[in-house]
């Protein structure tokens, strides 16, 4: 199931936040990079693609099903937002946690199939060794890839990750990011990530968004877009595209 | 790290079920027991093989014994148990809407709403649906009731009423209330003044098998209602964008909530009075048993408030004999160290 967005244009109230955004044709099982400065319309862009937002003109389609045109129980079974905010005191285990993301659309009753899933999603986010914890007790860290684990093990077809990795250190930036793409590609599932670190969006995504005062400004190879210009321009400093020896980009910026 | 095979994770999670689980059935055993206990407890020393004869025949002790079980201790052992599930759900439920352990019935000031309407047919003979008897002073509290649970569920959708704030909110409302009420009091007869301070107490004297049938059936709608959206519930305790995220139907969740908890809190408190508390202490020792996995932490409020209220019950027979003292007056002294206790460690959390 291929995913497309058609002059997508939303906001709230009267200030429209997506001007115009069109993203074609991406293809099941990519990595997509939304990259952009603060209140560029990335969040914003998540929340009518998860159908939080209703859009004021503009199409999404998703295998070909207009996304805002599906029921609300079958677009939640498709389209997974992990938004940006978290931090909870419930009293609640991860497993728990990560079971009732799961039981949002999966019947009442917990079954041994349902078990199974949430320990495979743990185990897939090295998150084991922390199933029997309070989210409470989470560092932020812990609680971030938590907040990935809740989304991936829902199994939807479209992912949407706001800052996946903003709370996380070195190591874990990187392990949340590989296992998420190579689980995700192994199901043939779509993932758009907001990605502040330019260097992780360029190690692991694809395909790469450029969006600035919610209107798109390079859609392409990660290699094409962070050699742009704009990037730079858009975040208002000057950056250079350069290969490491390991022969992966790196953008050097500097104010 | 220490990597724990999956399926220990698995049997880990379905042992923790079964626990739960038996803490239900234990709960509900101690609340059978606290009934058996309370209906043979009261003025007049009669062995319990006495009261379990009237029981099972009316008659078999003759008229005297049959009014004392049938008409005074059974209604009042059945309201207690009723009254308290009524108001740990309503607290429970509450708590999860709001997103703040400390809202129940009387901190919001939805108790102190329905004493102003209770005062208000004592004093004026006001009633908001005429002509209706004698249910007026218990159906007048129980519309203020229900309009300020209306009123708190609006104000959260208010900009800047954060959950902390709506504690704040509710002894706004309880002021307000308060005054009112000071002010029916001030234009009141004696006679009218005593009415309304017994109101106030909050007494399980007040029991009739009509408000036990009314109280029962709402119990029997309400419960499995919740219980049905147990799932979306415990999500909204991940935080509203997020249980969006996952698919939660926030807007019509909030509604189908505010409809359950204000017919709750309401029929309660028009039924029995100002008892505070119940509605705090239930789900906190539920959520101290089994965390708040609402398959678990509802039911098990339910029968914690309704054995808390039984055990209350019990209690305000026995410290005098030959008095019962006015029920309310005991939840509060209970409850209130409760309350304090849930400030102290959530501010706690929250620094941390």
């Amino acid at each position: 199931m291929s995913l497309t967005i058609e002059n997508l244009r939303a906001g709230y109230g009267r200030r429209i936040v997506l001007q115009d955004v069109s993203i074609p044709d991406i293809r099941p099982g990519a990595m997509v990079g939304l990259i952009g400065p603060n209140a560029s319309g990335k969040s914003t862009l998540f929340r009518t693609l998860a159908g939080l937002l209703r859009p004021v003109s503009g199409k999404v389609r998703l295998g070909g099903a207009d996304l805002a045109a599906l029921p609300r129980r079958e677009r939640a079974r498709q389209v997974a937002y992990m938004p940006q905010a978290f931090g909870c005191n419930a009293v609640l285990t991860v497993f728990e946690s990560v079971l009732l993301a799961l039981k949002q659309n999966a019947g009442w009753r917990v079954r041994e199939g349902n078990l199974a899933r949430v320990s495979e999603t743990l185990a897939a986010l090295h998150l084991t060794h922390l199933a029997e914890r309070g989210i409470a007790d989470l560092s932020g860290g812990q609680a971030q890839m938590l907040a990935v684990a809740q989304t991936l093990v829902r199994d939807p077809r479209l992912v949407l990750l706001d800052e996946p990795t903003s709370a996380l250190d070195l190591h874990h930036q990187l392990s949340v990011l590989s296992s998420v793409r190579t689980e995700m590609a192994r199901r043939g599932t779509i993932v758009m990530a907001a990605l502040h670190d330019l260097n992780l969006a360029a190690e692991f995504c694809d395909r790469l968004v450029l969006i600035r005062d919610g209107a798109i400004l390079a859609d392409d190879r990660p290699a094409r877009v962070l050699a742009l210009p704009e990037v730079g321009r858009t975040y208002r400093v000057t950056t250079s595209l350069e290969t490491t020896r390991r022969g992966s980009l790196f953008v050097d910026a500097v104010l | 790290m220490t990597d724990i095979p999956m399926t220990d994770l698995r049997s880990g999670y379905g042992a923790r079920a079964r626990r739960k689980t038996a803490l239900l059935a234990l709960a509900a055993l101690a609340l059978l027991l606290s009934f058996l206990v309370e209906i043979g407890t009261g003025p007049g020393d009669y062995p319990l093989r006495v009261v379990g004869e009237v029981l099972a025949d009316p008659m078999a002790h003759g008229a005297r014994l049959k009014v004392i079980v049938w008409d005074y201790r059974l209604p009042v052992a059945l309201t207690a148990v009723i009254v308290g599930a009524l108001l740990a759900v309503a607290g429970a439920q509450m708590q999860t809407i709001l997103n703040n352990p400390l809202a129940e019935p009387f901190t919001l000031g939805v108790s102190a709403a329905a004493s102003f309407g209770a005062s208000l047919a004592i004093v004026l003979g006001f009633s908001v649906i005429p002509a209706i008897g004698g249910l007026i002073v218990a159906l007048n509290a129980f519309v203020f009731a229900l309009m300020t649970c209306g009123i708190i569920m609006l104000a959260t959708r208010l900009k800047g009423v954060g959950s902390e704030t709506m504690i704040l909110f509710g002894i706004a409302i309880f002021f307000t209330f308060s005054a009112l009420l000071s002010l029916m009091q001030y234009m009141a007869s004696e006679d009218q003044i005593s009415r309304i301070v017994f109101w106030m107490m909050g007494s399980l004297g007040r029991a009739s098998w009509e408000k036990i049938g009314l109280g029962a059936a709402l119990l029997a709608v309400a419960l499995p209602f919740g219980l049905m959206r147990t799932w979306p519930m415990t999500a909204l305790r991940m935080g509203e964008t997020t249980a969006a995220g996952m698919g939660v139907d926030i807007a019509r969740l909030r509604i189908e909530m505010l409809v359950s908890i204000s017919l709750l809190a309401a029929t309660a408190v028009a039924f029995v009075g100002t008892v505070g508390f119940i509605g705090l202490v239930g789900p906190h020792i539920a959520r101290m048993l089994v965390g708040e996995d609402q398959r678990f932490f509802l039911p098990l409020s339910a029968l914690v408030g309704a054995l808390v209220l039984s055990l209350t019950s019990i209690l305000s027979k026995s410290i005098t004999p030959g008095v019962i003292y006015p029920i309310g007056i005991i939840t509060a002294l209970i409850g209130v160290p409760v309350f304090v206790s849930i400030i102290l460690t959530t501010r706690r959390e929250r620094l941390g």
